[in-house]
């Protein structure tokens, strides 16, 4: 297959950054959306020019740092994959493709494709967490946990923070990701203690991040590369409206 | 025997030695700990662990990894699950059988003490997890669930889907985010560590590259631990992140610390096989699924060829034409040996012929048979249906797979195209975990004092072959029950020791050698890209380093690895400059010493010569092609010394007071 790329260049965080062309020969079907990066910075870099940078790492789609804008989508075309499980046997030969890092203000442009998501661990960091010190746990099978809760607490949990939810949005919200960690926490018994403080703490912090607002167009879970719910919004909103009633 | 490496495991009975240790290390009282500083080095599960569990004693900590996020660190991607001896399965587990199918898993290449540590600690590590939210699986009355994992007659997996690793790290991850939130610990991510600063001998420091803007940075430390991870993308392909590295082990080891057992690598059976050329790294499908799948290749070669034609489909051969050749060869654990064990045996029906895609080197993981007879029947008389159809027992079936491994399922259709529901998949071994790492003793520290190595940076207790489901045992066990004592028995001694400033002597010359290798690369500007030494190196290392070696290969990898270091360090070409975010230089710095390592790793299994775990030595084999050791010259750990003009070996003798060592059988 040969493939035409549009792809986003920008030297650093301050440069100015534009649209450029690229063209890719010899696409194997079974090459993954990476590889065919791969392939291209090879390239480049045999010719002397400066290879794209791309954060991608574990290419199995669990570490959730690939984090490419493929025509106008997250991750690209197909639903629930990420950038790294995106096979070129999704397009076709001669296709033009373009690729963008992800657009908000709260993910600075580090370089080319490859954004700054550490407002994520400042949100985690506020408040994502059961305040649980090593060595204080009981035995394990002392607080049984009805699977049904169980089992949701975990679609929750399977967020990877990449980031496509903010990315997809129009509003740039983060609230996709703040509240998939709420809710895993929520439903669970031993997150009950300081539910409160953590749903008040953990939006703060997404508010002072710059984060946008939300206003529940969905496509936020609908890009989302894991499936995560948007009923964990829903359960947010309630935890907070609380949180705020109680005055905690 | 070298007298250098004390082990310095505790006197006493083998249950009662971390007891005794614990309630007689010393200890570091609060007031002094808040003006100790602890550098750790990785945020996986051991750094994770360790960093949080430290912060909230009271030490300062700070904390360091090349990736963009703490989260992202390669534990992540541990699939299957964490061992732990609860025996909430009253299936007779205990402390004691966890410790010896860990050490007989290992083929007795492992310290008794360590790794009977390990076993006593796994309980806390699973109490620990769910009070931090880790969703584990449950059953329906409420309590913890359970799966088998190869090399044990018991089910002792704890597993959250087949995204245990995530579920667990991102619970460490909280715990140390939580720190960072008090301040208590403050983290560095993408910055990556180019060297260790020793002062008197000791360590005291990193000099550590802010990606970003390419800034050098001269960090202080009492203490610094490396929680690094494995080398297994010495490779190049393996189921590794792309970042994975050996650069924080490796720079320690050049510094002092010995390396241990560099050779025992562990291939994992069940990856998927390679696509082409272009391939960058390569997928693992969990153990796990052996305990619903059952590998097998034709038993006639005319089948096989058909099947890599693709004239025929393995849904079309007949049961009886079938040769379940892990059920054939070892009844007694059948589908669920050990990863050695299973990858050699794959190893040998490709290498006679009966390979089913079209490169020769896949075999079949089929669940149709625990699909439709296990599950669907058990669905269908739930349902009350007393003669379900073929069609009724494979839909009841496949929802059950669903549940408990439907994202691998996902995850293997999406790379090969195939829907495993539908075909078997097809699997072939590949090099998924390094066993050997830098030398510790029993309280983690290397040969430089104050350096520290935990998870699978240290090489202690996995012995030649790690069992599933333990690296996330250890990786947990070390960073929050391990560590957090031992490093008191170092830190009591230098509660007088005030911060050494970084204008010191040893960090401004370490960081020049830093600066000066950084500028080397740039200026080689040379015709081949880092990638492609990359891959001329896991060339070598696969062929003649893999799964079987022998002392022919060895030499002709050494001296291959050495062309390749020449020419590496004269025609390398590294793009972009040192003070911006250039990937190629991160790169290229990595590639320099996974090389270096490569030729060590080939000297170690040239030096061992006897077939033990992950080390397979062709000349060294039973006439049934198992594995033969030599516990009369080589019941010992090899660590290799650094010195001016070469490696110098020096041994640790493995003792077993415990457990009577035995030739390893799994028939």
């Amino acid at each position: 297959m040969k493939i035409n790329l549009k792809v986003w260049r920008q030297k650093n965080n301050k440069a100015k950054g534009e649209l450029k062309d690229y063209k890719v020969d010899h696409v194997s079907p079974d090459m993954s959306f990476l590889e065919m990066f791969d392939v291209l910075n090879e390239d480049l870099i045999t010719k002397g020019d400066d290879p794209i940078a791309f954060d991608h790492d574990c290419r199995e789609g669990i570490c959730g740092s690939c984090s490419m804008h493929i025509n106008g989508r997250p991750h690209g075309p197909l639903a629930g994959v990420t950038t790294c499980q995106l096979h070129m046997r999704s397009f076709k030969d001669g296709d033009t493709i373009v690729v963008e890092p992800w657009r908000a203000g709260a993910f600075p442009v580090t370089k080319d494709l490859s954004v700054d998501r550490t407002a994520f661990d400042r949100i985690i960091a506020a408040g994502g967490f059961i305040s649980v010190n090593t060595g204080n746990a009981q035995d394990a099978n002392n607080l049984p946990i009805g699977k049904e809760a169980a089992d949701e607490a975990f679609m929750s949990a399977a967020c990877i923070g990449c980031g496509a939810c903010v990315a997809a949005c129009k509003n740039a919200s983060a609230m996709l990701f703040v509240s998939a960690k709420v809710s895993q926490l929520a439903l669970l018994p031993q997150g009950q203690p300081e539910a409160k403080m953590r749903v008040m703490a953990m939006v703060n912090q997404m508010d002072a991040e710059g984060f946008g607002s939300c206003t529940n167009t969905g496509a936020c879970s609908a890009e989302c590369p894991k499936g995560i719910d948007l009923s964990n919004i829903a359960r947010m909103n309630r935890e907070f409206f609380s949180a705020n009633l109680t005055g905690k | 025997m070298s007298n250098i490496l004390d082990s310095k495991i505790p006197e006493g009975n083998l249950n009662e030695k971390w007891t005794k240790y614990k309630s007689s290390v010393h200890l570091v009282n609060p007031a002094n700990k808040r003006s100790l500083e602890i550098i750790v080095v990785g945020s996986g599960l051991a750094g994770s662990a360790a960093a949080a569990s430290l912060a909230e004693m009271g030490y300062k900590v700070k904390c360091f990894c090349f990736q963009d996020s703490p989260r992202r660190a390669h534990s992540i991607a541990a699939q299957g699950g964490i061992n732990a001896a609860k025996n909430y399965q009253n299936d007779g587990d205990s402390t004691y059988r966890l410790f010896y199918d860990t050490i007989k898993g290992g083929d007795y290449r492992a310290r008794e003490g360590n790794v009977h540590r390990l076993a006593e600690v796994s309980s806390s590590i699973i109490d620990q997890c769910v009070a931090q939210g880790v969703p584990f699986a449950r059953e329906y009355g409420g309590l913890l669930s359970n799966r088998s994992f190869g090399g044990t007659q018991v089910q002792r997996t704890f597993y959250a889907a087949g995204q245990t690793g995530q579920q667990l790290l991102l619970g460490a991850y909280s715990a140390l985010e939580r720190q960072v939130g008090m301040g208590q610990v403050k983290m560095y991510s993408r910055h990556e560590m180019l060297d260790v600063v020793t002062i008197d001998g000791k360590a005291r420091g990193i000099i550590a590259r802010d990606l970003v803007t390419g800034k050098l940075e001269r960090h202080f430390g009492h203490a610094v631990l490396l929680c690094s991870g494995g080398y297994g993308n010495v490779f190049y392909l393996s189921t590794n992140a792309m970042g994975s590295n050996v650069t924080a082990a490796w720079k320690a080891h050049k510094r002092g610390a010995y390396m241990a057992n560099p050779c025992y690598t562990q291939i994992h059976p069940t990856c998927i096989p390679r696509s082409g050329d272009h391939q960058s790294k390569l997928t693992l499908m969990s153990e796990s699924l052996r305990n619903d799948g059952r590998i097998w290749v034709p038993a006639k070669k005319e089948d096989a060829e058909a099947l890599r034609n693709g004239t025929l489909r393995p849904t079309q051969i007949k049961e009886e034409d079938r040769d379940y050749y892990l059920e054939r060869r070892y009844p007694a654990f059948g589908n669920l040996v050990p990863r050695d064990v299973a990858s050699r045996a794959a190893k040998e029906r490709c290498d006679a012929g009966y390979g089913v895609n079209a490169t020769g080197e896949a075999v079949y993981l089929d669940f149709f048979y625990n699909m439709t007879e296990k599950y669907g029947r058990t669905e269908a008389t739930k349902k009350g249906i007393e003669n379900p159809t073929a069609a009724q027992l494979k839909e009841f079936g496949a929802g059950v797979i669903k549940e408990k491994y439907g994202n691998l399922f996902d995850m293997y259709k999406q790379i090969t195209g195939v829907d495993p529901y539908e075909e078997p998949m097809q699997i072939y071994p590949a090099v998924h975990y390094t066993m050997g790492g830098l030398w510790v003793d029993y309280n983690l520290m290397t040969t430089v004092p104050g350096l520290y190595a935990l998870g699978e940076a240290n090489f202690s207790d996995h012995g030649a072959n790690r069992l599933g489901a333990s690296a996330l045992m250890q990786g947990l066990a070390d960073g929050y029950f391990v560590i957090p004592y031992t490093i008191g028995d170092y830190l009591a001694d230098e509660i007088r020791t005030k911060a050494i400033s970084t204008d010191h002597p040893a960090f401004v010359a370490t960081e020049k050698e830093v600066e000066d290798k950084i500028q080397k690369l740039l200026n080689i500007k040379g015709t081949k890209s880092v990638d492609h030494y990359h891959k001329r190196l896991g060339k070598i290392m696969w062929d003649k380093c893999g799964m079987a070696r022998n002392a022919e290969g060895l030499k002709s990898a050494i001296a291959e690895i050495q062309q390749i270091k020449a020419e590496f360090w004269s025609n390398v070409r590294v793009p972009g400059e040192a003070n911006e975010f250039n990937q190629e230089l991160e790169k290229a710095g990595r590639v320099a010493d996974f090389i270096e390592l490569g030729e060590l790793m080939c000297k170690d299994a040239l030096e061992r010569n006897e077939s033990c775990g992950g080390h397979f030595r062709e000349e060294y084999q039973t006439n049934e092609g198992e594995a033969l050791r030599d516990d009369v010259n080589f019941a010992f750990v090899s660590a290799w010394e650094n010195q001016e003009d070469g490696w110098k070996l020096h041994k640790e003798e493995l003792k077993f007071e415990n457990i009577k060592i035995a030739a390893r059988s799994y028939k």
